[in-house]
Formats: C-alpha cells, sequence, structure tokens
C-alpha cells in the first residue's frame, strides 16, 4: 500500500548551497548520464537534435535575480530535484502503488514495472521534480543515485549521488538529515538551511541554503580608477615622445 | 494544467453516464423491458465509454488493472473501484428490470449511491491537489456532483428534478469560477515561497533552466485559450445551464415536440459540460508554473 512509511529515522538527502552554486549545469549532465545508463528506464529525448528539442530530466538549473531595494541585484543559480519529502503527495496519490518512500532511509523512488504514467504524481508535486518520460511511458524521478551510494563495486569517493560527485564547485552535499551530528545537518543548522514551499505541508528532507547578502563597498573606488593617466611618464612618456619624432608621428 | 482531451471526455461521459444511472437505480423513471434496454444501454454506454477514454492519457495503458490495487490510500485507485462497483451492481439490477421486468430497490439503491460515490471520488483526484489551488476547496466535488446530477435528470427525462438543479448547479458553478480566480493569489504561494530567495529583495525568473519546452511545462503551464476564457465561460454557461432550462420550461402541447426539446436540452447541455470541462483544465493553474516565471 502506497501509503508513507511511519517515520523514517535516516533521511538520505541533499543540501544545495545557493551561495555556491555557479550555474554551471554539469549535475544536470552528470545526472542525466548516470540515470540513462542505469538505473530503470534511460532518460529519453524527443527530436534531440531537430527545431524543438526536449527531453527528461531529474534534475534542472534555473537562475533567480534578487533586487534588493537599495544596491546590486544579484543572481544565484537554483539547482531542483527531488527533495524526497517526508510526506511526499506524490507516494500517497498513486493508484497503483508503484511510488514509494522506503522506511530503511528514506527514499522516494518508483517502481516502473508498476507504474501506469497517469502522472497523477507529477501534478501533486509542487516541485515539478517529477517527469515522464514520453519514450518509456513511465514516471521518471531522482533517486538519490540509489544505485551508486549503496554500490559496493565503486570506488568509496563515487558513492555518493552524480550531481554531487561532479559539482566543480562543491555547492552539493549529500548525507544523513535524520542525523542530527551529521556534516550535513550542521551545514544547515549554521547556515539557516530552509524548506521550499513550506505551506505545502510537505516537510522536504533537501534543504536550500539562502546566498548570503552580497559585500557592499563601503570605501569609494580608488582615485586611480577614476583617472586614468592620460600622460605617460617615465620610459612610456620617453616613447611616446620618440615616436612622436618618427615621419607620420603626431605634430 | 492541459487540457488533455481523453480526460475531459472521461469526465464528461462518466459523469452524464453515472448521473442516469444513479436515477435509473432510485427507480426514476421505473422503466422495464424494451424501454430500460434502451436506457441502460445509453448509462453503460457513456459510464464505461468515458472510462475507457481515461486510459488512453496513460503512458502504460496494459497496466491499468493495477490501479484497483490502492483503494486504502488513493483517490484515483478508490475511484476505480468505485467505478466498478457501481457498474457491476446497477448491471444486476439493470438485468432484473430487463429482463424480469422487476425492481429490486435495495439493490437500485445501492447502485444510485455507488454511482454518485464514483463521480465523488472522480473530484476528489482534483480537489486533493494543494499544487493546483483552484482545484484545492470544497466547491469542486459539489461542482461535479452537481453536474452529474443534473446531467443526470436531464437524461432520465426528470424535468421536475432538472429544472431544481439547473439553477442549483449553475449557481455552484457561478461560486465556483469566483473563488477559483482568487484562489492562486489567496493561497499565499508565491516565487518567494518557492525558492525562499524573498528576504533579501524581490525575486524574478532571470533564466530558465533549458531553451526548450518540457514536460512540466506542457503538462501544467498551459497558458493558450485563456484569453478567451471569458467568452467561453459565456459560452459555456449559456449552453450547460441557460438553454437546457428554457428547453424543458417552455410549454407544449404535442408529446412529440416535448421530447424533441427535452432531447435538444440534453445534447446542449453536454456540448457546455464539454465547454466548461475544459476551462476546469485550462483556467487551472499549478504552483510550479512559479519556478518558470510563468504565473
Amino acid at each position: 500500500m502506497t501509503t508513507l512509511p511511519a517515520k523514517s529515522q535516516k533521511k538520505l538527502g541533499l543540501v544545495i548551497d545557493l551561495d555556491i552554486c555557479v550555474g554551471c549545469h554539469a549535475c544536470v549532465i552528470a545526472c542525466k548520464g548516470w540515470n540513462t545508463e542505469n538505473y530503470g528506464a534511460p532518460l529519453s529525448d524527443q527530436d534531440p537534435y531537430g527545431a524543438d528539442p526536449s527531453g527528461t530530466f531529474l534534475n534542472r538549473v534555473h537562475s533567480y535575480e534578487i533586487q534588493p531595494d537599495q544596491g546590486d541585484a544579484q543572481l544565484v543559480h537554483f539547482p531542483k530535484s527531488c527533495l524526497h519529502c517526508e510526506d511526499a503527495p506524490c507516494v500517497t496519490v498513486c493508484p497503483t502503488g508503484a511510488s514509494y518512500k522506503r522506511d530503511k532511509d528514506g527514499i522516494v523512488l518508483v517502481n516502473e514495472d508498476h507504474c501506469i504514467g497517469c502522472g497523477l504524481c507529477a501534478w501533486s508535486c509542487p516541485y515539478g521534480a517529477r517527469e515522464l518520460d514520453l519514450a518509456a511511458g513511465v514516471m521518471k524521478k531522482c533517486t538519490l543515485c540509489v544505485d551508486r551510494i549503496y554500490n559496493e563495486n565503486l570506488p568509496q569517493e563515487d558513492q555518493i549521488p552524480a550531481c554531487v560527485r561532479t559539482c566543480p564547485a562543491g555547492a552539493r552535499h549529500f548525507g544523513d538529515l535524520g542525523d542530527a551530528t551529521s556534516d550535513v545537518s550542521q551545514l544547515v543548522a549554521d547556515r539557516g538551511g530552509v524548506d521550499l514551499m513550506p505551506e505545502m505541508g510537505t516537510k522536504p528532507v533537501n534543504k536550500y541554503l539562502p546566498p548570503r547578502p552580497k559585500d557592499q563597498t563601503t570605501t569609494a573606488p580608488s582615485p586611480a580608477l577614476d583617472q586614468p593617466h592620460t600622460t605617460p611618464q617615465g620610459f612610456m612618456a620617453w616613447l611616446d615622445r620618440a615616436l612622436d619624432q618618427l615621419p607620420g608621428g603626431a605634430k | 494544467m492541459h487540457p488533455a482531451p481523453s480526460v475531459i471526455v472521461f469526465t464528461t461521459l462518466s459523469g452524464l453516464g453515472f448521473g442516469l444511472l444513479a436515477f435509473l437505480g432510485l427507480g426514476l423513471p421505473a422503466v422495464t423491458g424494451w424501454v430500460a434496454f434502451v436506457f441502460y444501454g445509453l448509462a453503460f454506454g457513456l459510464a464505461v465509454g468515458g472510462l475507457v477514454a481515461s486510459t488512453f492519457h496513460l503512458g502504460q495503458p496494459k497496466r491499468a488493472w493495477r490501479a484497483f490495487s490502492q483503494w486504502r490510500s488513493s483517490w484515483l485507485s478508490c475511484e476505480g473501484c468505485a467505478a466498478v462497483a457501481a457498474l457491476s451492481v446497477m448491471g444486476i439490477f439493470a438485468i432484473g428490470a430487463v429482463f424480469f421486468r422487476s425492481h429490486w430497490q435495495v439493490l437500485g439503491a445501492l447502485g444510485a449511491a455507488l454511482s454518485l460515490a464514483t463521480v465523488f471520488t472522480t473530484s476528489m483526484i482534483y480537489t486533493q491537489l494543494k499544487t493546483v489551488p483552484r482545484w484545492h476547496a470544497p466547491l469542486t466535488p459539489a461542482l461535479f456532483l452537481s453536474y452529474c446530477a443534473t446531467g443526470g435528470a436531464l437524461l432520465a427525462g426528470q424535468i421536475t428534478v432538472a429544472q431544481i438543479l439547473l439553477p442549483l448547479a449553475a449557481l455552484i458553478q457561478l461560486f465556483s469560477w469566483l473563488q477559483g480566480d482568487q484562489a492562486f493569489a489567496s493561497s499565499g504561494t508565491t516565487l518567494a515561497t518557492a525558492t525562499r530567495l524573498g528576504g533579501n529583495g524581490h525575486v524574478r525568473a532571470f533564466e530558465p533552466p533549458h531553451t526548450g519546452s518540457n514536460y512540466l511545462l506542457r503538462e501544467f503551464v498551459f497558458v493558450v485559450g485563456r484569453k478567451h476564457a471569458l467568452k467561453l465561460r459565456v459560452i459555456g454557461f449559456a449552453l450547460a445551464f441557460v438553454l437546457p432550462f428554457a428547453l424543458i420550461v417552455v410549454p407544449v402541447d404535442s408529446t412529440v415536440l416535448k421530447h424533441l426539446f427535452a432531447g435538444l436540452a440534453v445534447l446542449v447541455h453536454a456540448a457546455g459540460v464539454v465547454t466548461t470541462r475544459w476551462l476546469f483544465f485550462a483556467e487551472a493553474e499549478h504552483v510550479v508554473g512559479l519556478y518558470y516565471g510563468k504565473r
């Protein structure tokens, strides 16, 4: 039955640092690559080389602009994937039991052999974390790379989600958010990590670290920057005079 | 939301079909024999036709039987089970009416209740979604049930009942539109709560994740036809309620003309239901559109 598990003491999830993300989309590509070659149906593309390409992605990076009342606007790159909610509405709406949350570690998964592709779980998700694959006709979502994190055939450093492994800036962190002493939990506590759309009551496991306000320059810029040299000095002055002496030089 | 033809056909036809079944189950009209055969044929045709249409929007229709398994937690699964139960009970009741010229009243009442329960579960599939504030309201089940009862009354030729139900359903539809138009704003979900970036200033969607479209935009950020929404509301309202009401209250002496008008009222009403049902989907705004700066 697709009710939610009573309580999973382990809550595996991601912490995304919006201060660090540079918007390179490497996590998007790493995710697409790993999840096309491994768990479940591949993430298909439609018309990939044509005029109107589109495809299934489990992770997408948005960009937002924050305009404060005073000062410069701030650009924030915003990666978004399944938040593995504690009260995941996508699990309880599923008519077949294909959509489920594991009591062992809280990961929300889709049993693709039971999914009828009705799309109701995607309708119930406020975050747009689920996409129906048009080629396979089944629902795709972030698996938190369940086939990497427990895969002992991989080197230790690769036993983390592909997006976290590939992030060149270190903006993504993976760990147990149910354990208050874990690195990710402490990071969330230190930086005031937040839930997306808390009013939806989904209790997301993934947390976002809000960007800190930009530094404001308190001192005036150096006068040198305001008035660049127009009259050369020293060697450059000599060179200037010497070149002027030549035919065609300034009079 | 994307107004998928399969879902509009499904909710329209099965709503009318289960509405007619509910009236037949209550013995309104208490038909038997060949007349009953025609009535039940129509009712089952509409209800089953709608249910079959609903499978067309599935990615894997051959696995649809699995949808009966989660009736304890999922409204969609509940609907499947309620539909089968309603059709089974009414099927037995229909056999009694057609072949044995008898009305097993308890069975009929149960079938009528199950038929209405099926439409209620359909409406709850939409009502349960917090992500679509326009649907997440008690008026949504009231809307579906009033449409179902009105269509059923017209199909069953219950003119007196229809004269009460038509204005009632019209009122619920009007309130539903009025409330629905405010729903997204009053839900409190904005780009600021979606991104939690509102603390430092005004947030604006700067760049989407991809230059092309995607499943989310196609399914949840349907905007075509919004500009004609008001006109379609007027057309839908006139077809669904005003014209059928006029057609059934106009005094005519000839029985043939009376039946003709009643038949016409059913067709006009059905066209109105399709129009308003299209709007039900096309006008519904999913909160995920916020992330794309589309709300």
